[in-house]
């Protein structure tokens, strides 16, 4: 069924919930089309096929026996394989956590079968989230479906790349400097991180933890939203989680009203380094807010400049200190215990074999910069840039009710094009950065495709903490505004994939 | 006693040098559950049976702070003088050990949550300022076992780790440079350590048991010579297990220091091992100090408690203890010399006052504790509290021996009785028969038969010599089983004679 | 301010990870590099500004005091390299932690 994998997950919500289709047709033709495309995309680390399966079919069991069914129930959903589910492995597409099976759910996968959605698999991203193209992972790259010799973005290449690919409706991510909304912008698909806290970080590999924040995928802003709704909410294991209603982001999605709101074009995220696609669909993507009713300011964000810089030095500190304990004492890959080496030699032996080298990288510089003697000069310093990029965030708020820029400089570059220079490669995260250092919420849409290359591009919204909504409200006015200009989503351009015979 | 350190005379060094000491107190919290998380505090359980994601620092998973955790850090800070921070944050503090489940430990660093107090500690009549630079909130880490090797780290071929305590709730109260206690440091290092002990258990925080492991001190100590107001070099002192290590180790460490200063060596700042047979060795000297790379938790968010919630708290504390052992020995009128004896051994004097409520006499309520109880707790290497015996038993065993049914040598095979677990004082009686016979005839007829025994004695008394009674009253003694009144015998033994 | 391999052969001690010398020799200049892009926010440090460690504004987040149930040491143990006795068994410590 061709027409089920290219619907949205409100429309698959609205036909399990009629009848018209059961979850478990819906899950199969998902799986069907996972068989048959995921060897050349990749976006799939595990599939768990059987348990999707029999998840379908208890939502079909209480369908039948006339239960209500909840929002999204039945529809299918791809986990980053950074989230614990129990039963499979969660890897973090790392060597060092290849055979790890958790004992027990993150919150939000908890939350997802509490909504009866189906869960696919697992999907590939950089390792221990680190990265923007996926091409650290340490089991393979996944490929943008757009142009396989491309990447999908990263972290959470897998994820993006799954929605792109029509392998699943929905996904889950998380970002810390960008892990959504790049891979959004790149593949032109919808990615959103919530206001930091927003969502549980309990049983999420931590990467950064005053940075992460898991978040929903989709192809369209009111999936999006209605996967948000399931994911968010205060979690009393999270002792960083809001004790506050979810922002009303359903309603906003649907609502798709931008007359009369302030929108603020950051002044720091453009120019040069910039791809001239990307600024060209981006004036597009601002003179279209602008025709549907928006007042659109210019705001500068003067310590936008030092985000790259603070969030280099902030988030591998933490690194440093959150991968410690892999050191093949309690879990994980253990090298080197041949009975007569140390404790101290068998640490040093695992971690250098289980960790890749931008893992390396980053763990290193996080342990110079919290060094003594070192502290003040840098992460002192770069927390100090935290407040200031805080401070920007509030100031521009009081003149506009969201802030837009482009979600990344560039489209999707070619594999191995950035490996070599790690600076070259953290500048994918310019734009997506100064959301995570001050906490607010932030997305990315798709707002076309780059004249020179033909590949998607993203805007990025951001929003005052707790005004997720306003991500939503505004996303869904350019998503609808863009479809009715184009006739159709973005997606319906996207080069079909060959399905592989089986 | 280690032959390698040569040791110069106390008195000299004293003579020398003035001491400063520092004492850094880890408190082991008796919540229910532990730091981060659900998991019981329960001692000796099956290994790794009290652990969960959280404690054993799975990926993924992440802490919350028990409130009653940061309830007893504000109470013992109050208690001892602190102030109490306005805001202050968790912060981690990074370094491998596989005891250790993250690899590192959540601490607190520049912002602990109770600073600046002070203590007043007695010694001999003499009152010294103890003065407190901290109070903090951490987590205790797991059991490690060695394995080949005697069970000893050195020359062991493996590890066994069991992450029950891990995670457990530790305060860590740290004592600011102490000046000014001249020869009686070490004695004030343990008068310390018993104020927190006593403190712990009336705040009702902890049991505080340094053998167990409950309270652990790392003494620091460094000699300054008189007159000089640079500090000298110093060195700190581990796997100090009881009180009185405490002043032994202070004192062996300032011989040690004097002896290598006096040999115009540098004392070398390092952390020795302290052991119970009297001396100390030096530990794992490390060429770098560690760098521990502290910075601000960010799982865990700020700890701010109001100042209301501090001022009720306030209204929570004990009567300092201190101010208790002046209170009680007054109302039991007991001389320096008793109480000083009261307050030596661990946990007497909350013994002594229970014992008291339950009817005894002070004086017969101290007599049973510190000569009797506390001989057989010594022997079986157990605290007094644990010795088999309770205040109300011993209270019941007292008020035997005041009716007359027991005299004090069969009271101390009561003793024996309820110790090996064969009931109540008065059911042991029953059982073993030990009541003092007051049946005069019996008594009567004891005395005629010891006469009868013993003429020559007999008429040694007749004739005036009162002292050799003695011999017939030991006769008595010996054929009632010790179960009759000496005084009462004498008597009757002089009237038959007379 | 140049990061040396032996400047990096020292953090990769800090942090226990085994390098090579060819890692080593390697990672120092792309270490350089990088740090050196973001020694700029050392023009911020003269300002007088507070550092930020939490985004989220939250303060006074506790648990109640009381039992859960633990897990089964037998799960805990299940993704463990060595057992022995229900107990995780590592490798030989060489020094007793201070």
């Amino acid at each position: 069924m061709n027409d089920t994998i290219h619907a949205t997950a409100a429309e698959l919500a609205a036909r399990i919930a009629s009848g018209e289709q059961s979850a478990e047709e819906v899950t199969r033709a998902h799986l069907d089309r996972i068989a048959a495309v995921d060897e050349q995309v990749h976006a799939f680390l595990a599939v768990d096929g059987e348990r999707a399966l029999s998840q379908a079919r208890a939502v079909d069991a209480k369908r039948a026996s006339g239960e209500p069914l909840t929002a999204l129930a039945g529809v299918p959903v791809a986990v980053k394989d950074l989230f614990c589910y129990q039963g499979l492995p969660t890897t973090a597409a790392s060597r060092m956590l290849e055979n790890w099976v958790p004992p027990y759910n993150s919150t939000v996968v908890d939350r997802l079968l509490a909504s009866d959605l189906v869960i696919l698999g697992k999907t590939n991203l950089d390792e221990f989230a680190m990265g923007s193209s996926t091409e650290t992972s340490a089991f393979g790259p996944t490929r943008n479906p757009w142009d396989l010799g491309r990447i999908p973005g990263g972290s959470g290449g897998g994820s993006a790349a799954a929605l792109a690919a029509f392998e699943a409706p929905l996904a889950v991510g998380t970002d810390t400097g960008g892990s959504i909304r790049q891979p959004a912008s790149v593949t032109g698909t919808v990615g959103v991180k919530p206001t930091y806290g927003g969502v549980s970080r309990y049983g999420v590999i931590a990467m950064a933890s005053s940075l992460d924040q898991p978040g929903p995928c989709a192809r369209t802003v009111l999936d999006a939203a209605l996967l948000h709704q399931v994911m968010a909410g205060h979690d009393p294991a999270d002792s960083t989680s809001i004790d506050a209603p979810v922002p009303d982001v359903v309603t906003a999605a649907r609502r798709a009203e931008v007359k009369g709101l302030r929108i603020g074009v950051v002044t720091e995220l453009g120019g040069e380094g910039y791809a001239p696609g990307v600024e060209a669909r981006f004036a597009e993507a601002v003179e279209l807010l602008s025709s549907l009713g928006a007042e659109i300011v210019e705001v500068s964000c003067p310590n936008f400049v030092h985000a790259l810089a603070a969030y280099y030095l902030i988030m591998p500190a933490e690194v440093s200190s959150n991968l410690a304990r892999y050191d093949g004492m309690r879990y994980g890959l253990r090298v080197g215990d041949d009975g007569v080496a140390s404790t101290e030699q068998v640490m040093r032996a695992s971690r250098a074999a289980g960790f890749g080298d931008e893992v390396k990288r980053r763990i290193i510089i996080g342990t110079y910069a919290l060094s003594a003697g070192y502290y003040d000069a840098y992460y002192g310093s770069a927390q100090k840039v935290r407040t200031l990029i805080r401070a920007d965030f509030e100031a521009a708020f009081e003149h506009c009710d969201v802030l837009v820029s482009p979600a990344t400089p560039t489209t999707a570059f070619r594999f191995g094009e950035r490996m070599t220079d790690p600076l070259a490669m953290y500048k994918s995260d310019l734009c997506t950065i100064p959301a995570n250092l001050a906490g607010n919420a932030a997305a990315s849409v798709p707002i076309g495709l780059a004249d020179e290359d033909g590949l998607p591009v993203g805007l990025q919204i951001m929003a005052p903490t707790l005004a997720d909504d306003r991500c939503y409200l505004v996303g869904a006015a350019v998503e609808a505004g863009l479809a009715d200009r184009w006739g159709g989503p973005l997606l319906d351009r996207i080069p079909a994939l060959e399905e592989t015979p089986r | 006693m280690n032959a390698l350190d040569e040791l110069m005379d106390y008195d000299e060094v004293m003579a020398a040098y003035d001491v400063v000491i520092g004492l850094e107190v880890h408190v082991e919290l008796d919540t229910k559950s532990k730091m981060w998380c659900g998991c019981s505090t329960d001692f000796g359980g099956a290994p790794n049976s009290h652990t969960c994601p959280v404690c054993l620092g799975l990926p993924g998973s992440l802490p919350v702070v028990n409130r009653t955790a940061v309830e007893s850090a504000i109470r013992i800070g109050l208690s001892l003088g602190c102030r109490i921070a306005e805001w202050c944050r968790f912060a981690r503090k990074n370094y491998f050990y596989p005891d250790m489940t993250k690899n590192y430990q959540i601490s607190q660093y520049d912002e602990p949550l109770c600073f600046d107090g002070e203590v007043a500690i007695v010694v001999d009549g003499q009152s010294y300022a103890i003065p407190i630079e901290r109070v903090h909130m951490e987590e205790d880490a797991g059991k490690t076992s060695h394995v080949g090797g005697a069970g000893r780290i050195q020359g062991a071929d493996y590890s066994l780790l069991d992450y029950n305590r891990a995670g457990v709730p530790l305060m860590e109260i740290v004592t600011k440079p102490v000046l000014g206690t001249g020869e009686e440091g070490p004695a004030v290092a343990r008068e310390y350590m018993a104020h927190l002990r006593e403190l712990m258990r009336a705040l009702g925080v902890s049991q505080a048991r340094m053998e167990r492991g409950n309270m652990r001190c790392d003494a620091n100590i460094s000699l300054m010579p008189k007159g000089s107001s640079e500090l000298g070099t110093r060195t700190e002192t581990k796997n100090i297990n009881s009180l009185r290590s405490v002043e032994a180790a202070l004192r062996y460490e300032i011989r040690r220091q004097g002896a290598v200063l006096a040999g115009g060596g540098r004392v070398v700042q390092e952390t020795r091992m302290w052991h119970e047979e009297g001396y100390t060795t030096a530990g794992r000297s490390k060429e770098t100090a560690e760098d521990y790379r502290y910075f601000p938790e960010p799982d865990l968010v700020p700890v701010a408690p109001s100042r209301e919630w501090v001022a009720q708290l306030r209204t929570t504390l004990p009567e300092p203890p201190s101010e208790r052992r002046i209170r009680l020995q007054a109302d039991w009128g007991f001389t320096d010399l008793e109480m000083r004896d009261v307050n030596g051994n661990e946990g007497a004097i909350d013994l002594i006052e229970q014992t008291v409520s339950a009817g005894a006499s002070p004086a017969t309520a101290r007599k049973w504790w510190l000569t009797e109880l506390a001989r057989r707790a010594n022997e079986a290497g157990v605290g007094l509290d644990e010795v088999g015996m309770g205040p109300a038993q011993v209270a019941d065993l007292q008020r035997l021996v005041d009716d007359g049914t027991l005299t004090d040598k069969l009271a101390r095979q009561v003793i024996d009785g309820v110790l090996a677990g064969e009931g109540e004082p008065a059911d042991v009686v029953t059982a073993r028969g030990l009541a003092v016979v007051s049946d005069e005839g019996a008594l009567a007829e004891a005395v005629d038969v010891a006469i009868a025994a013993n003429p020559a004695v007999a008429q040694k008394v007749r004739d005036g010599k009162v002292q050799a009674a003695g011999a017939l009253i030991g006769a008595v003694m010996k054929a009632m089983k010790g179960q009759a009144d000496a005084a009462r015998v004498r008597e009757l033994v002089l009237e038959k004679l007379s | 301010m140049a990061l040396t391999a032996q400047d990096v052969a020292r953090l990769a001690d800090l942090a226990r990870i085994e390098l090579s010398e060819e890692e080593l020799a390697r990672l120092a200049p792309q270490l350089d590099v990088i740090l050196t892009a973001v020694a700029s926010v050392a023009e911020v440090a003269e300002q007088d500004v507070a550092p930020t460690s939490h985004p989220v504004r939250l303060e006074n987040v506790y648990r109640t005091d009381e039992l859960k149930p633990s897990w089964p040491a037998e799960t805990m143990l299940a993704g463990a390299p060595a057992v022995e006795d229900d107990h995780f068994r590592v490798p030989r410590i060489l020094d007793e932690e201070a």
